[in-house]
């Protein structure tokens, strides 16, 4: 049963805990989709930094946000970059900037049919996606589409 | 009183060398020794001896180290080395502008700015170690790539497309309009026994039947792959009438990029964007022209719709304009109301990350392109549409001084 939108081989967010990144794929683990803010200044900041890019504070935090998005940019992927997507070719890539973050922009799949209409605009709701891989487990964050007509 | 702080009229391109262009893989020399191959050409095309270079200037991490080029071509004194930092053609103009600040301020004389590419050594921009992770067989990718590499998000065409998508719908931009870019590069190249394109002409039937890459990239929408070298050299505009071919003066060059344009995961607040609002403004504000009197463009190609944003920020259409503007009989020479990449550029001669528009912009303001412009005074090189930081460059033929 495929258990991912694509499949599996391709390369696992590192968990280097001293990344800035690294709360960020913790809490796609735990099923939280969280974002870094400065508890300094309260700005909300992304992509992630050591620093706050505001006010330079080093005491920096994660919240939870809402997964929910819309999509701001989109391509639909025919030539595998890697041997092991071969086979799925093609598919959707999204860039959704959060509903409740405006500026925070994540990468992720658009689930369902690969030839399905796509438009900037839509509105696209989270779907966690665990991995378990060779020793190493991992969490995506993937969309749907909302359903209804997104128009009115 | 304080004197003007500009490049204009400082120095001058006085040769230009480069190498056959090959397809990847395909050159019979290493790297290093494309390098000196396109060094030497640049020095013979000039009239200098290769052992008074005193400066070297590159970018995109070239490989070819400026000391052991020194070493190797029995330089006497080496007195200037610098790399531009930023990965792919974003630099290339530049590392001009590095070389000429180290000129005009007095650190230089001769210095040689150069790129060298054997891609069957190290294919740019793609692989597991281009990308950054390791190849393995449980392989994991770290830091800003962890956010679209597990999404399939990986080369280049594919990152790139998504902000080509956002462009396009922002400023009502259609395939047509890329599909013009792709035409005119292949139209260039077909009078260019040098392009590796030549003889292969383009057009509108063979875009439209290409297969995608990453909508909304057909394959001709991409840049090429190659091997080879290009260098140009450059001295004080005060010693340019002493070199054996007409010089080419800079009017301006400019680097940078705009607020936050390195923010992960594409969240960049102006996104859709080449990169150039900012570069721009300070290029002809240096050169001290308009848009309007660019007699001819030389367009880095990483990808079609890089061009077109790049074209928009260079201020020769509004926002808005592209579809009318971005047509195959503006794009063309020698008539059209803005010849773009009259050597083929980089779709169609060859993916020298830029060096090789440098020339041709050269070739342009010197009188000695294969599609010339009549009367090119001012000719325009820009480099690395999409990346930071990117850089731009103009060039002025002896009647601007
Ligand atoms: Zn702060």
């Amino acid at each position: 049963m495929k258990t991912s939108y694509l499949p599996v081989g391709l390369p696992a967010p590192l968990a280097d805990r001293q990344g800035p990144t690294a709360p960020f794929w913790k809490g796609l683990q735990d099923g939280a989709l969280r974002i870094q803010f400065c508890r300094a200044c309260n700005a909300v900041q992304w992509g992630p930094d050591y620093i706050c890019n505001a006010c330079h504070s080093l005491d920096l935090d994660w919240k939870p946000v809402e997964p929910e998005g819309r999509i701001y940019s989109w391509t639909r992927v025919w030539q595998a970059a890697q041997p092991v997507l071969e086979g799925s070719v093609p598919y959707v890539v999204v860039l959704v900037e959060l509903v409740s973050a405006q500026g925070v922009r994540l990468v992720g799949n658009l689930l369902g049919e690969p030839l399905q209409p796509v438009e900037i605009g839509m509105p696209v709701v989270g779907v966690f996606e665990s991995h378990e891989e060779a020793g190493t487990s991992y969490t995506l964050l993937q969309w749907r589409k909302m359903d209804g007509d997104w128009r009115c | 009183m304080t004197a003007e702080r500009t490049l204009r009229h400082k120095v001058a391109i006085v040769g230009i060398g480069e190498t056959a262009y090959f397809k990847r893989g395909q050159s019979p020399d290493p790297e290093y020794v494309l390098a000196l191959k396109a060094i030497l050409a640049a020095c013979d095309d000039a009239g200098l001896d290769p052992r008074d270079i005193d400066g070297f200037s590159s970018y995109a991490d070239d490989r070819n180290d400026a000391a052991r080029l020194a070493t190797s071509l029995g330089i006497k004194e080496l007195r200037f080395s610098a790399m531009q930092w930023g990965g792919g053609g974003g630099g290339c103009a530049g590392s001009i502008a590095n070389a000429a600040a180290a000129i005009a301020t007095g650190q230089a004389e001769c210095v040689i700015v150069f790129r060298a590419l054997s891609q069957g050594q190290v294919r740019y921009g793609q692989g597991a170690a281009a990308i950054g992770y390791a190849a393995q067989a449980a392989p994991v990718i770290a830091g800003d790539m962890a956010f679209s590499v597990p999404y399939g998000a990986i080369s280049p065409a594919q990152r790139f497309a998504l902000k080509a998508m956002r462009f396009m719908h922002d400023h009502g931009v259609s395939q047509d309009a890329l599909r013009a870019i792709a035409l005119a590069s292949y139209r260039h190249a077909q009078n260019n026994p040098r392009a590796i394109m030549y003889g292969k002409p383009l057009d509108s039937d063979g875009y439209d039947a290409s297969r995608w890459i990453a909508e909304p990239f057909h394959l001709f929408d991409s840049c090429l792959e190659n091997d080879g070298a290009a260098a140009v050299l450059l001295v004080d505009a005060a010693r340019a009438r002493d070199f054996q071919q007409p010089a080419a003066y800079l009017l301006a060059a400019a680097a940078g990029s705009g607020r936050r344009q390195a923010a992960s995961s594409h969240s960049a607040p102006c996104y859709a964007t080449g990169n150039f609002n900012e570069v721009a403004r300070r290029l002809y504000a240096m050169a001290r022209i308009e848009p309007r009197e660019v007699d001819v463009v030389q367009a880095y190609e990483n990808f079609t719709g890089g061009v077109a944003m790049a074209l928009n920020e260079h201020g020769f259409f509004a926002r808005g304009d592209a579809n009318d503007f971005l047509t195959i009989d503006n794009l063309s020479a020698p008539n059209g109301r803005l010849p773009l990449n009259t050597s083929g550029g980089h779709l169609a001669e060859c993916y020298m990350h830029g060096m090789n528009l440098v020339i041709e912009a050269v070739r342009q303001v010197r009188g000695q392109s294969c599609n010339q412009i009549k009367d090119a005074n001012v000719a325009l090189m820009i480099s690395g549409p999409m990346v930071t930081p990117v850089s731009s460059l103009l060039l002025g033929s002896e009647a601007t001084r």
